[in-house]
């Protein structure tokens, strides 16, 4: 399984990635986008709005907003990980783990970037942190797991 | 003092904007809470099978635990999250959700609450939430 990969069809990743934007009602009610995309790595946004203010007082995005982007943009790493070792990308998140490391400034579009650090034949494994100006100065930080749903004979066949 | 928490909770599901985007609800039954999270078509995360998103659980799972805080005692400002950790157990399907919360333990600053979700049956939960939670008790309350 440590076989070097192929160069991914550069459609298919690209098509993954307007999917992961577009194709998906609830991104496209949040306004998500995809920001870059290479196998087990991608990077997405989500604007700020005023119906997704979580704290009426300070104006702070919810941090409902964040977990879904965190879950959505993880997927998408393992995803394109799956899709490019094994022509499957179709996931279920097992659990998914967020520290909220400080609030996030209002009024600033927050950036979301995930790493499958590991693909086994069932599960994929990834980090990600979210943040507004500094990829540094995370707002939020995340642990997840996601179970490959295809059928393992399928899965074997494929490589 | 059960009118003062049906009015806290009311003013926090009518005051924040994204319970609204969710549009979830809450019902007391004396001291008992339950959220309501009806079907929608912009929460779906899977169009195929359809499945509500994975990230739309886990954040209505969020927000029951901070509506069951809000309960508990008057706050100066929302309990702020911490860290939350987010099992999921079935797919959600495009069905009405429902989640109710467990607050474990108190603090004077922190709080630890569990919370779960199901669908058709209580007994089969769709996904469940550890969270830590922080809280600004009042000046009344401190």
């Amino acid at each position: 399984m440590t076989s070097t990969p192929s160069t991914p069809a550069l459609e298919s990743l690209a098509e993954l990635g307007i999917r992961m934007a577009q194709g998906t009602p609830q991104a496209l009610a949040l306004g998500f986008r995809t920001v870059s995309a290479v196998p087990g790595e991608a990077v997405m946004a989500v604007p700020w709005r005023e119906d997704l203010v979580g704290d009426p007082q300070s104006g702070v995005i919810a941090g409902g907003v964040i977990t879904t982007l965190l879950d959505h943009v993880c997927g998408m790493a393992v995803s394109s990980l799956a899709l490019q070792a094994r022509g499957v990308s179709s996931l279920a998140t097992l659990d998914l783990r967020i520290d909220y490391t400080r609030a996030a400034e209002p009024r600033r579009e927050i950036f979301a970037r995930a790493h499958c650090y590991k693909l086994t034949a069932l599960i994929g494994f990834v980090r990600a942190a979210a943040w507004e100006a500094d990829e540094a100065d995370p707002v939020a930080t995340a642990q997840a797991a996601f179970a490959l749903t295809s059928a393992p004979s399928q899965l074997g066949a494929k490589r | 003092m059960s009118e003062a928490r049906e009015t806290r909770l009311e003013r926090l599901l009518a005051d924040v904007p994204y319970m609204r985007f969710l549009g979830m609800t809450a019902d007391l039954a004396g001291d008992e809470m339950t959220a309501t999270l009806p079907f929608s078509h912009h929460l779906v995360g899977n169009p195929i099978l359809p499945a509500l998103h994975g990230g739309v659980i886990g954040a209505f799972l969020e927000m029951t635990a901070l509506c069951q805080l809000i309960l508990l005692e008057p706050l100066r400002r929302q309990p702020r999250t911490i860290d939350v950790t987010i099992e999921y157990l079935r797919p959600g399907r495009a069905l009405t959700t429902y989640a109710r919360a467990d607050v474990r333990k108190i603090g004077r600053r922190i709080a630890n609450v569990h919370v779960e979700a199901w669908q058709e049956a209580r007994a089969q939960p769709v996904a469940a939430l550890r969270g830590h939670f922080m809280l600004s008790p009042s000046e009344a309350a401190a």
